[in-house]
């Protein structure tokens, strides 16, 4: 049972990422963008490094939601353009596979783009973040995770509507208070040196909302596929 | 169907009395707080909005979740309904809570906690209403919308300890506390009574929207008809 979905969640990833590894568009999109991110951040708040330090947290966020914001907008739409959509509902047997492998696929590439942003981030803003990489890289992962657990499933939802580019940022944006709450007031906890001890409270908050939506996303799946 | 029911007639004038009652009460014959003085009377119109509008988004829930075990739109002409309702009282929330704001606080709004969890409840689901506009099959949009719902739903608990942490300035809750309410008891009785006539007004409008929803299902099979016919 478990090894069946392991199988078919591994299928369905692999395929997203063998898609993604002969054509390209979404990560080099995506790496692009985030790098614009950064640069424009910094015209619109000044060359001042003081200023930027201090809300270094928040715009490294920011850069990684907008950034992972732009790869879910691909992941169901490409399936749509390309015509798969009925192929994909077609597959015999659960859809929590479907789900699942999206999803490892999003965090991939997401995970992929933030390992490009953080060092970049480092330089451009002149922090020392080099010593701290192993607890950043954890706040990191929390937060893409539960992003994309809900990301994966609004993707979906939003591929069939009207306005679906603008309509996947105002559902997930609000939704994911708690997680960017929870990942700013981390980092920033780790780049003043205060360790995760004093922020476990966030960090129970952020696996608690990765658990409760890695439960209910796939749950509540089949819902957004049926046609 | 075309009309209004004879029930919700009843909610509708029920809820008129009951909200001029406590109006009156509030506005006129209770003295004004000792400290903040007669700014407070608004708490009479601002704090049970706030609650009748997590009863409407609790009803969103659960008549989401009976939506997609059921099939049935009934569920879903209810549910869209009090999202709708829910959204109007969250709004009357912010808006009573900016005007007590300013002059007790000094600004129109600060990130308090408990200020803060209001704008996202009305963002989550203003969301939902715009959802539903941007769907263009109904049983799509319907599905979309209980799925919405139910995450919408289950996030306010994660998004309650993140602005709590995150901060509070709010004046703490006054009535519900483990020290006992502090709410002088002759204040007590017109913001019951505004409470009761709030809910009774969400009920009318309720029953009031559910009605219109259903005519508009109506409309739309007709049109269908007749252009098949066409």
């Amino acid at each position: 049972m478990v090894a069946e979905l392991l199988r078919r969640t591994w299928a369905m990833a692999r395929k997203d990422v063998m898609v993604e590894l002969r054509a390209r568009d979404r990560m080099n999109a995506m790496l692009f963008f985030a790098a614009l991110v950064l640069f424009i951040f910094n015209f619109a708040l000044g060359p001042d490094l003081e200023r930027l330090r201090a809300v270094a947290p928040g715009l490294l966020w920011l850069a990684f939601l907008f950034t992972g914001m732009l790869g879910l907008s691909r992941s169901f739409q490409a399936e749509r353009e390309n015509e798969c959509f009925e192929e994909l509902l077609l597959t015999p047997g659960d859809r929590e596979s479907i789900f699942f492998g999206k999803l490892a696929g999003n965090v991939l590439f997401m995970i992929t783009a933030e390992a490009l942003i953080l060092p970049l981030f480092g330089i451009l803003y002149n922090l020392d973040i080099w010593g701290e990489l192993p607890s950043l890289g954890l706040v990191a992962f929390l937060g893409t995770l539960g992003f994309s657990a809900l990301g994966t499933l609004l993707a979906a939802m939003t591929a069939h509507l009207r306005a679906r580019e603008v309509m996947l940022p105002l559902l997930l944006f609000p939704l994911t208070v708690p997680l960017l709450l929870g990942s700013v007031r981390a980092t920033e906890a780790i780049l003043a040196g205060e360790g995760l001890g004093a922020v476990s409270h966030w960090l129970k908050l952020l696996a608690g909302f990765d658990l409760i939506f890695l439960v209910v996303s796939p749950l509540v799946f089949e819902f957004v596929l049926e046609e | 169907m075309a009309h209004t029911s004879w029930i919700a007639r009843v909610f509708g004038v029920a809820a008129s009395v009951a909200l001029a009652a406590g109006l009156y009460l509030g506005l006129v014959v209770v003295p004004p707080d000792a400290v903040q003085g007669e700014v407070q009377r608004i708490m009479y119109l601002h704090v049970p909005s706030i609650v009748t509008a997590y009863l409407a988004f609790t009803v969103v829930f659960f008549a989401s979740i009976l939506y997609l075990w059921k099939r049935d739109l009934r569920f879903d002409a209810v549910a869209v309904s009090s999202a709708e309702i829910g959204v109007l009282f969250t709004g009357i929330t912010l808006a009573t809570g900016s005007i007590w704001g300013k002059p007790t606080w000094g600004v129109w709004w600060t990130w308090d906690a408990r200020l803060t969890l209001t704008a996202i409840l009305f963002t989550i689901y203003v969301g939902y209403l715009m959802l539903r506009a941007f769907a263009e099959d109904p049983q799509a949009g319907a599905r979309y919308g209980a799925v919405l719902a139910i995450l919408g739903f289950l996030d306010i608990p994660l998004n309650h300890f993140a602005v709590q942490w995150w901060r509070t300035l709010h004046q703490p809750s006054s009535i519900l506390r483990p020290a006992g309410s502090s709410v002088a008891p002759v204040m007590l009785v017109p913001l019951a009574i505004s409470f009761v006539g709030l809910v009774l007004l969400y009920t009318y409008l309720l029953l009031e929207r559910v009605r219109l929803e259903r005519i508009r299902h109506r409309a739309a099979e007709a049109r269908l008809k007749r252009g098949r016919r066409g």
